[in-house]
């Protein structure tokens, strides 16, 4: 074993594992490449996950960089104090589990360790939302963006792709506050081209309508795209805007869009209480806006179990089920 | 950040950066370890009596591995308390911090005369320790359990960075029953961090009584090399053992297992009501009670006599 192997628990490029990740979850690469192209350009970054190296497909990244990268076991716990003890000697690490474990089981650490103590560890929530589908509601995550986001210190970004997400690693670099990055399964379509502008807490406007305006994060960003390319079309003016960022929340953005709108809609894999929509409600009822609230997501309930594909068209959270909710609205 | 990282010119109290090993054990050494204990007790006294409550006897129980650890066992510089290749000292104990900013102040890691504003508002020095606010505190705590992964990661952080530091992490001996602490002994058995070093403050108290009472955590130094650690028990007011040992443990450069150091300490150590009272885990003294307490620190020898004697 060399000197470099010994922190790590490389995988390996010929495993069934290995393949599978590639075939069936393409949008993951996204995440190895970017934490690689942050290694490669002289970056001091580190990698870690408890044994979801293929889940999250950081095995890419292992492979590359395998002294670069920590097998932590099942042990979400260690794992996120850990990071935070990394990022007190200069070393930047990213840590990722499945979203459920890491915003409920690790949230005291986060905010003791990461938070409170104000040190930039990166923090990658996997399969958020119902993506794990028929896996079981224990792995599913519609409560962590609300912990995510009252927790005092920290950047909340839900990126809508593997390209934005990348985007979003790359201008963490010059990040200097903790961040949680909230992703999906890496089966999503994606939105963007390869690194689009980002930057932290800047909305992008997609469309502009004067009906009502779709404010969507993460995974839904995409089939509310579908849903407004379609209400569009039906001669409906109906606006788009990627909240990637959903701590800090571009208030500019939202009191342009409902500045514009009569109905805002929030659209959300999360519960509907205290996400986005939560997010965009403390906004509005702040400025006094005189357009109307509508939250779109999880209805404060245990998510059933399902195939994903299954899940978001029976929750409306597909580009179809976004659309009836959009004509019922202004029905 | 606030800043109160400018530190004031103070001296140094060992005279030098303590970047080389020290000097001979000599008894003017274990003496001056003695005297520094002393100081953290009697500092503590005084502390405490700004906020009106504290963890005298938590703080008690550690202060001869604080006055060893911080006058002779770690690597420190002057004035530099984020000098990157400084020893490392982490609290799961966090409620004993109060006994240690004496000692960060002595290093001029910030001015002395912020002790004086202990607990007050505006000043950062709180009953559990704020690296944000505290320059010299490697990490903040104050949920209990923490800590050892935490100073897990600085090996790692360390390793990567090419720098060999030593990571201390102080323990409470009712902290084993959190499950987090187990974690972290794992994983640092299988990264071989032969420079974190956990010292497991064995004082026999939490604060609902007896450790083994309420939730039994024997037999410890099984557990621990059970988990692949080099397990050393000592007499944890016995400062010449105690220099001996964390001596010996920086010498040894090629170890590649973690080690814990289980301390046996007494809760109160020093003043003799506070041994002999379980109920002292937070309490604050009476002007009386204090004046008998700090005659009994100055007047006290430390060390296997009061474990020997009359303290349960």
């Amino acid at each position: 074993m060399t000197a470099a192997n010994i922190l790590a628990g490389p995988a390996n490029p010929g495993s069934w594992q290995y393949r599978q990740l590639n075939a069936r979850a393409p949008g993951l690469s996204y995440l190895s490449d970017a934490l690689s192209a942050l290694v490669e350009d002289g970056h001091l970054v580190m990698a870690g996950t408890a044994d979801l190296q293929y889940s999250n497909g950081l095995a890419r990244f292992a492979a590359r960089h395998p002294d670069r990268f920590i097998q932590f076991g099942i042990s979400e716990q260690n794992m996120v104090s850990a990071a935070a003890g990394i990022a007190t000697t200069g070393v930047m690490p990213f840590v990722a589990t499945f979203a459920s474990f890491l915003g409920l089981l690790c949230c005291e650490q986060i905010r003791m360790d990461v938070a409170y103590s104000a040190l930039p560890v990166r923090l990658i929530g996997h399969h958020a939302g119902i993506a794990l589908g028929f896996y079981g509601t224990s792995h599913h995550a519609t409560e962590d963006l609300a912990i995510m986001r009252s927790i005092a210190g920290l950047t909340v970004v839900n990126p809508a792709d593997g390209p934005q997400l990348a985007a979003a690693i790359k201008a963490s670099a010059d990040h200097p506050e903790p961040i949680y990055f909230r992703i999906g399964r890496g089966q999503e379509p994606n939105v963007y081209e390869d690194l689009p502008d980002f930057r932290f807490g800047k909305a992008i406007e997609h469309e502009t309508g004067t009906d009502l305006t779709i404010i969507a994060c993460g995974t839904m960003v995409h089939p509310s795209r579908e849903a407004v390319r379609a209400l569009r079309a039906s001669g409906l003016s109906i606006g788009l805007t990627d909240m990637h960022t959903i701590k800090p929340l571009d208030r500019d953005a939202v009191l342009a869009a409902a500045e514009r709108s009569r109905i805002i809609l929030t659209v959300e894999e999360h519960n509907i209480l205290g996400g986005l929509g939560g997010a965009v409600a403390e906004a509005m009822a702040e400025a006094g806006t005189k357009a109307v609230l509508i939250r779109h997501g999880i209805r404060d309930e245990y998510s059933l179990v399902a195939p994903p594909t299954h899940l978001y068209r029976h929750y409306k959270l597909d580009a179809a089920g976004i659309e009836t909710v959009v004509r019922d609205i202004l029905a | 950040m606030p800043t109160t990282a400018t530190a004031a010119p103070a001296p140094d109290p060992m005279g030098a950066d303590r970047t080389l090993m020290p000097a001979p054990l000599t008894p003017e050494a274990i003496a001056h370890l003695e005297e520094r204990a002393r100081h953290v007790r009697l500092e503590t006294i005084r502390l405490i009596a700004i906020a009106k409550v504290g963890h005298y006897s938590s703080t008690f129980s550690c202060a001869e591995l604080f006055a060893t650890l911080y006058y002779d066992a770690m690597r420190l510089r002057h004035g530099e308390p984020r000098w990157p290749d400084r020893d490392r000292f982490l609290m799961g104990k966090g409620h004993a911090a109060v006994g240690l900013y004496p000692l960060l102040a002595d290093w001029g890691f910030f001015p002395k005369e912020l002790l004086d504003g202990y607990t007050r508002l505006g000043n950062p020095l709180g009953d559990h320790p704020d690296m944000t606010k505290v320059p010299g505190v490697d990490f903040s705590s104050g949920s209990i359990g923490h800590a050892l992964s935490a100073g897990l990661g600085m090996v790692m952080g360390g390793r990567m960075m090419g720098r060999r530091f030593d990571v201390y992490v102080m323990l409470g001996d009712g902290e084993m029953q959190e499950g987090q602490v187990w974690e972290a002994a794992m994983a640092a058995a299988h990264q071989k961090a032969g420079n974190l070093i956990a010292i497991v403050d064995r004082n026999g108290y939490q604060l609902d009584g007896q450790v083994d009472e309420v939730m039994g955590i024997e037999p410890l130094a099984d557990k621990w090399r059970a988990f692949g650690w080099e397990v050393h028990e000592v007499d944890g007011h016995d400062v010449a053992a105690l220099a001996t040992l964390f001596r010996r443990l920086k010498q040894d450069k090629a170890r590649d297992k973690p080690v814990c150091v289980i301390a046996r300490t007494l809760k109160g150590k020093g003043v003799g009501y506070m041994e002999r009272e379980a109920g002292w885990h937070l309490g604050y003294l009476a002007p009386e009670d204090e004046a008998a307490a700090i005659a009994e620190i100055m007047g006290q020898p430390t060390g296997l006599a009061i474990l020997q004697g009359d303290a349960r």
